[in-house]
């Protein structure tokens, strides 16, 4: 086994005469939970959606588990092993939670079953409904994703992303818009899904960030600045100056 | 038992449901032709429900499904001579194919691209099946398409005298297709319709290849209005160039709304409602079309989930 789940090498990604990333080599440490911070306009979206497939990069290439996964279609990313959750909220809104988490077990074992009466996948719901409990959500499992609450939304959005059993699983921003309460129940949960599997997150708040990662990206205007562990990136003098520091001024 | 008890028993049973209707359906009806074509059009809407209604994806070329399965039907009939029991499954196989390539080349769109795409492709189809004289009848349409009695082992079936018998011998047919959708719309498959119909993305990041999902939907769909048409060739005994036409697309959207896309039911009302009032309004007045456009605006305005989609939706409110 490598000591990294995912890097990239030399990624480059252009929009139009746009480049987002530039030349970003970069990889990812197997069991931990790995951090990509920046400014505004660092690249930080772009990055994660090719880390997730989303985008196929200009250059460069993608590599997962040892294999040269560039140009993968999206929809295979979750059949790697690879699963994500978006920015924004992003489930099946008419659909009870139960139903949305099963949908997305589904998708590995029962694609194209035209026949199978869905009364009879009682045990997909009872692995749905296990994961419903692991994010905290055993008490809306009928209710339509729809009416949830914000915080239980994105919750539901990672019961989705497990349910394909990630080896590797990405959150873009988990905490964005969510109140202080809800923010700790989803650091811990984090916490929690971090502990036995691999854990890329993209986070906007720094000192959220630097309390439970194990390792940092931080990227400036497209490219990576430093990399390292929390504390390593706390001391670094650059970081300090382009992203720490801009709260002094 | 209260109301939403009785909704519960009756999507349970809705195969069921829909034959007893159907059965007592030609006794209702003012006459028995007009029955029958209940039933060959809410099949037609039925099959452009699956994409439109549980997957979300509006075509307005469903006319070449409909028009291929009635003219490869009619075709293998008469300048074939084949049986007329594997002439309909020639009908729905053509039809199916059709499907399959206009979808090959539709579903790299969305949206209001995907209906301006299916309704193009079907133009075309309309064009070649035109100019196709020989075999089609070009614009006068396929005629003598005459299936006159059914031998059914134990009684035969003189279908152009007895309406009923006619209206009963399709009813056969399209029970079976409604079992087939039933069972299609309740299976996993079906759940990944709705999932790209709520959302998209969250499908395709979910491990679903959205766009083969939507093909095979696409073409599946094309099969249940190719029996549609079939169907209608053996009724009218002709195959009218106008059943390939961008208005026939139309109907099957007009229907499928009017009576509640992605309900299980609506399509059939949609149907009944459609024809009915079509042949109530023509005996009053030539300007018909007025008159079904207004209704149709209304229920567009005021009942955006039609007929049936408004009833269940009342009463699960209660």
């Amino acid at each position: 086994m490598n000591d990294d789940i995912i890097r990239t090498e030399n990624v480059t990604m252009r929009f139009g005469g746009f480049t987002a990333l530039n030349d970003v080599t970069a990889s990812f440490p197997n069991g931990q939970l790995t951090a990509i911070i920046g400014p505004n306009g660092a690249g930080k979206s772009t990055y994660f959606n090719v880390l997730s497939g989303a985008f196929p990069p200009s250059e460069g290439r993608l590599i997962f588990e040892g294999k040269d996964i560039t140009g993968t279609p999206q929809h295979k990313f979750a059949r790697l092993g690879i699963a994500k959750s978006f920015q924004i909220t992003n489930v099946f809104p008419e659909l009870s939670a139960l139903e949305n988490v099963r949908i997305a077990i589904q998708a590995l074992e029962k694609r194209f079953d035209f026949w199978t009466p869905r009364g009879q996948l009682t045990d997909m719901e009872h692995r749905a409904a296990d994961f419903l409990d692991l994010v905290g959500l055993h008490t809306h499992k009928l209710k339509q994703a729809s009416n949830l609450a914000h915080g239980e939304q994105r919750a539901l959005e990672i019961a989705l992303a497990l349910a394909c059993q990630p080896r590797l699983l990405l959150l873009d921003e988990p905490t964005a818009g969510m109140s202080p309460e809800e923010t700790m129940t989803m650091v811990d949960l984090i916490c929690e899904l971090a502990s036995d599997r691999t854990v890329i997150l993209v986070e906007h708040k720094m000192k959220l960030v630097m309390g439970i990662s194990q390792h940092l990206i931080v990227l400036h205007h497209g490219e990576v600045l430093a990399e390292g562990k929390p504390d390593d990136i706390r001391n670094n003098d650059e970081v300090r100056r382009v992203y720490l520091g801009q709260g002094k001024h | 038992m209260n109301m939403s008890n009785l909704t519960g028993t009756i999507t349970k049973n809705r195969v069921l449901v829909v034959f007893a209707f159907l059965l007592i359906f030609p006794f209702l009806a003012p006459y028995e032709a007009l029955a029958t074509d209940v039933l060959i059009y809410g099949l037609y809407a039925l099959g452009l429900n699956l994409v439109f209604g549980y997957m979300g994806v509006l075509s307005f070329g469903h006319a070449a499904f409909f028009g291929v399965g009635a003219y490869g039907t009619g075709i293998a009939m008469v300048h074939f001579g084949v049986h007329w029991v594997p002439s309909i499954f020639i009908g729905i196989l053509m039809a199916g194919l059709t499907a399959m390539i206009m979808g090959a080349m539709a579903i790299r769109t969305k949206g209001i691209y995907f209906a301006m795409v299916t309704l193009a492709l079907a133009q075309c189809v309309y064009y070649i099946v035109y100019h196709m004289g020989e075999l089609s009848g070009g614009e006068d349409g396929l005629t003598g398409v005459s299936l006159k009695t059914v031998d059914l082992g134990f009684t035969t079936l003189n279908i152009i005298r007895e309406p009923l018998s006619k209206y009963y011998l399709v009813l056969g047919f399209v029970m079976v297709a409604i079992f087939i959708f039933s069972r299609i719309i309740n299976s996993p498959f079906g759940s990944v319709l709705e999932a790209i119909r709520e959302n998209e993305n969250r499908a395709q990041a979910c491990g679903y290849d959205v766009k083969l999902t939507k093909w095979v939907a696409f073409s599946i769909s094309g099969l249940f209005c190719g029996l549609a048409g079939a169907l209608s060739a053996i009724h009218l005994s002709v195959v009218p160039i106008e059943s390939l036409h961008y208005h026939q697309s139309g109907l099957a959207v007009m229907m499928a709304l009017l009576g509640g896309m992605g309900t299980f039911f609506g399509p059939f009302i949609g149907a009944m409602a459609f024809l009915m009032l079509e042949d109530i309004i023509t005996t009053m007045t030539s300007h018909w079309q007025l008159f079904l456009g207004a209704i149709f605006m209304i229920f567009v305005l005021f009942f955006p989930r039609g007929i049936w989609g408004s009833i269940l939706h009342w009463i699960s409110r209660r």
